[in-house]
């Protein structure tokens, strides 16, 4: 599990990097298209926020439940 | 509470908005262009937030009325729900800021000042966690939710008027009523701002009732 996270935040450092230069492929896009792919990436971080919080609250009656 | 009719509006609502949001038509506008369509989703995040927020201080009210154990964890998980909102709002903000405004945060007194309101909610839920005494810490909290939610009001919606902001209707900029001149995102904006306030109220009351068992348990 360790090395997982440090293998994710790893990544996450170099996607920092990637995100320096102004033009890179993600960034293109989603100015391009008249910008509607901020508002889709918008959307897709609403949705995974509220599913994570689903988990979360799952994780909560998983204890309930392990106690009855 | 139990009744699940608002539960079905809710999400009916917020269905026709993300379908609605995506294909009505929108005014042509100079650098906003599509991303205007971000009204639908990130501004209900906020109202949502507000009304959590509300429906926690109402309940604060109640708790130093009459004493009862249920109105402390009613205000503790509406904080909780709208806490998650008012992140969201932020993140999705930010990613709508970066690409409209240049910078993720730039520093805008109305960012500044939602992450000030949302950190004045964090120090309520630490605060509870440090105070060990069941009823001690219910009061305590319930004075502190008093007091936060006049300022969350002040910190979102009267000093950015006050200032220079790039938020709309904010510093002198004109709202959003100046952008929607055929009202046609009138027509999906209050119902996403409805919906999302409804489930938001859902999740509310969903938290409780895990927070109910888990007293129950114990």
């Amino acid at each position: 599990m360790k090395r997982l996270i440090t293998t994710v935040l790893m990544l996450m450092v170099t996607m920092q990097l990637f995100a320096q230069s102004q033009d890179s492929a993600v960034v293109q896009t989603l100015e391009g298209s008249e910008k509607i792919y901020v508002v889709v990436v918008c959307v897709g971080i609403i949705l995974l926020g509220l599913l994570f919080f689903l988990f979360s609250i799952e994780r909560r009656l998983k204890k309930l439940e392990k106690k009855s | 509470m139990y009744k699940s009719w608002w539960k079905i509006l809710g999400a009916v609502l917020v269905v026709y908005s993300t379908v609605f949001g995506f294909l009505s038509s929108v005014p042509a506008l100079p650098i906003l262009h599509q991303s205007i369509r971000n009204l639908y989703f990130h501004v209900p995040m906020w109202f949502s937030m507000i009304v959590l927020f509300s429906v926690s201080v109402f309940h604060s009210i109640k708790y130093l009325n009459g004493n009862h154990e249920t109105d402390d964890r009613k205000a503790v998980q509406s904080v909780n729900a709208g806490v998650v909102f008012g992140i969201l709002g932020i993140i999705t903000g930010a990613v709508w800021a970066k690409f409209t405004w240049g910078q993720a945060w730039s520093f805008d007194v109305k960012q500044n000042f939602a992450a000030i309101a949302l950190l004045l909610y964090f120090a309520y839920l630490i605060l509870r966690n440090a105070i060990d005494e069941e009823q001690k810490r219910a009061k305590i909290s319930a004075i502190y939710n008093i007091f936060a939610f006049p300022m969350m009001v002040v910190l979102l919606f009267v000093l950015p008027r006050l200032s220079d902001s790039l938020h709309p209707g904010n510093g002198g900029n004109p709202g959003f009523n100046a952008y929607d001149l055929d009202s046609h995102m009138r027509m999906v904006f209050y119902p996403a701002c409805l919906g999302w306030i409804l489930i938001g109220y859902w999740i509310y009351t969903i938290l409780f009732r895990v927070s109910s068992l888990e007293k129950n348990k114990i």
